[in-house]
């Protein structure tokens, strides 16, 4: 499988993406300087977490228009799969490969702690291994919000890809971290080969995370 | 010329900062402050002298990155 890692100035989960890539998937991504301006056979792009351009203007609004986004979105619209992952997500919204913003959190505090995600669409690629799972979300940028419209849509069309939900898979307002609407933690484009999560599914990936549970999002790609 | 941009976040979208704001400005004393709603203010040099073509460029700006329409709301003022 052909991996690729975009890497902004200002990205620092770029190693941690190409380690779980390495381990699960088994082969060594390329790492993707912005200022390159193609990415030519690709079976997954990943754009990762981190504070690309000091989350100037807005979280992933500048990164979203670094040379290498051009590529990006042309992968994307040919179908090849896509994951955004925090600031990944971020700038996936910001370029207009995802729909809706994400707002500063509800408490007005960056949160770093774990949390659980239920799957609310279990097949698309990336997301036919997971149900509940807990990943930590390290964030404080990451209440989602669209219009009611938007929200419609994206309901009937199965773009919800994850919510923040209790240990039972309960989603009520105790289990959302940050005040998305919805408790949404990822959506998934039109055609469900662009994912973007909150959520750090590379930060538990192995058994010394003390969780594995994100590594089902990369068997998912694989499978 | 001088473009005054304000980007403010749209009436529907709650705005949990600018709350805070206004519970502060009570506590100070202010107690007739209703409702805050926090924005940025962006200031722009631009070369030219049509202003109208100053306008549509500043909109454009906005629509393709100054503001998020999403949850956002931008007014634009050129001063010569």
């Amino acid at each position: 499988m052909k991996t690729h890692v975009v890497v902004f100035p200002g990205s620092n989960c770029d190693r941690d993406v190409a380690v779980a890539i390495e381990k699960i998937i088994g082969s060594l991504p390329k790492m993707v300087w912005h200022k390159d301006t193609s990415i030519d056979q690709s079976d997954l792009i990943v754009v990762p977490g981190g504070f690309s351009y000091g989350d100037y203007l807005r979280c992933g609004a500048m990164a979203s228009t670094s040379p290498i986004m051009k590529s990006v979105i042309e992968n994307a619209i040919k179908g090849v799969p896509v994951l955004g992952i925090c600031n990944g997500f971020q700038i996936l919204i910001e370029s207009g490969l995802l729909q809706g913003a994400l707002m500063r959190n509800s408490s007005l505090s960056f949160i770093c702690r774990d949390v659980i995600i239920k799957t609310t669409n279990s097949k698309s690629i990336f997301t036919n291994k997971s149900k509940i799972s807990k990943m930590p979300i390290a964030h404080n940028e990451g209440n989602f919000f669209a219009s009611d419209d938007q929200i419609k849509k994206m309901e009937d069309n199965e773009q919800i890809a994850f919510q923040y939900c209790n240990e039972n898979g309960d989603i009520n307002d105790e289990s959302n971290p940050n005040g998305s609407i919805k408790n949404i933690a990822g959506i998934l484009n039109q055609n469900k080969n662009v994912l973007g999560m909150m959520p750090h599914p590379e930060r538990a990936a192995e058994n010394i995370h003390g969780c594995e549970d994100g590594k089902t999002i990369f068997e998912s790609i694989l499978n | 010329m001088l473009a005054k941009i304000h980007i403010t976040l749209k009436k529907d979208v709650l705005d949990p900062q600018g709350s805070v704001i206004a519970n502060s400005l009570k506590s100070l004393g202010f107690d007739n402050v209703r409702d805050v709603r926090q924005g940025k203010f962006i200031e722009l040099e631009i070369e030219g002298k049509d202003r109208d073509t100053a306008t549509k460029q500043c909109n454009e700006m906005c629509e393709k990155l100054l503001a998020n329409l999403v949850i956002e709301d931008y007014s634009v003022e050129i001063e010569s």
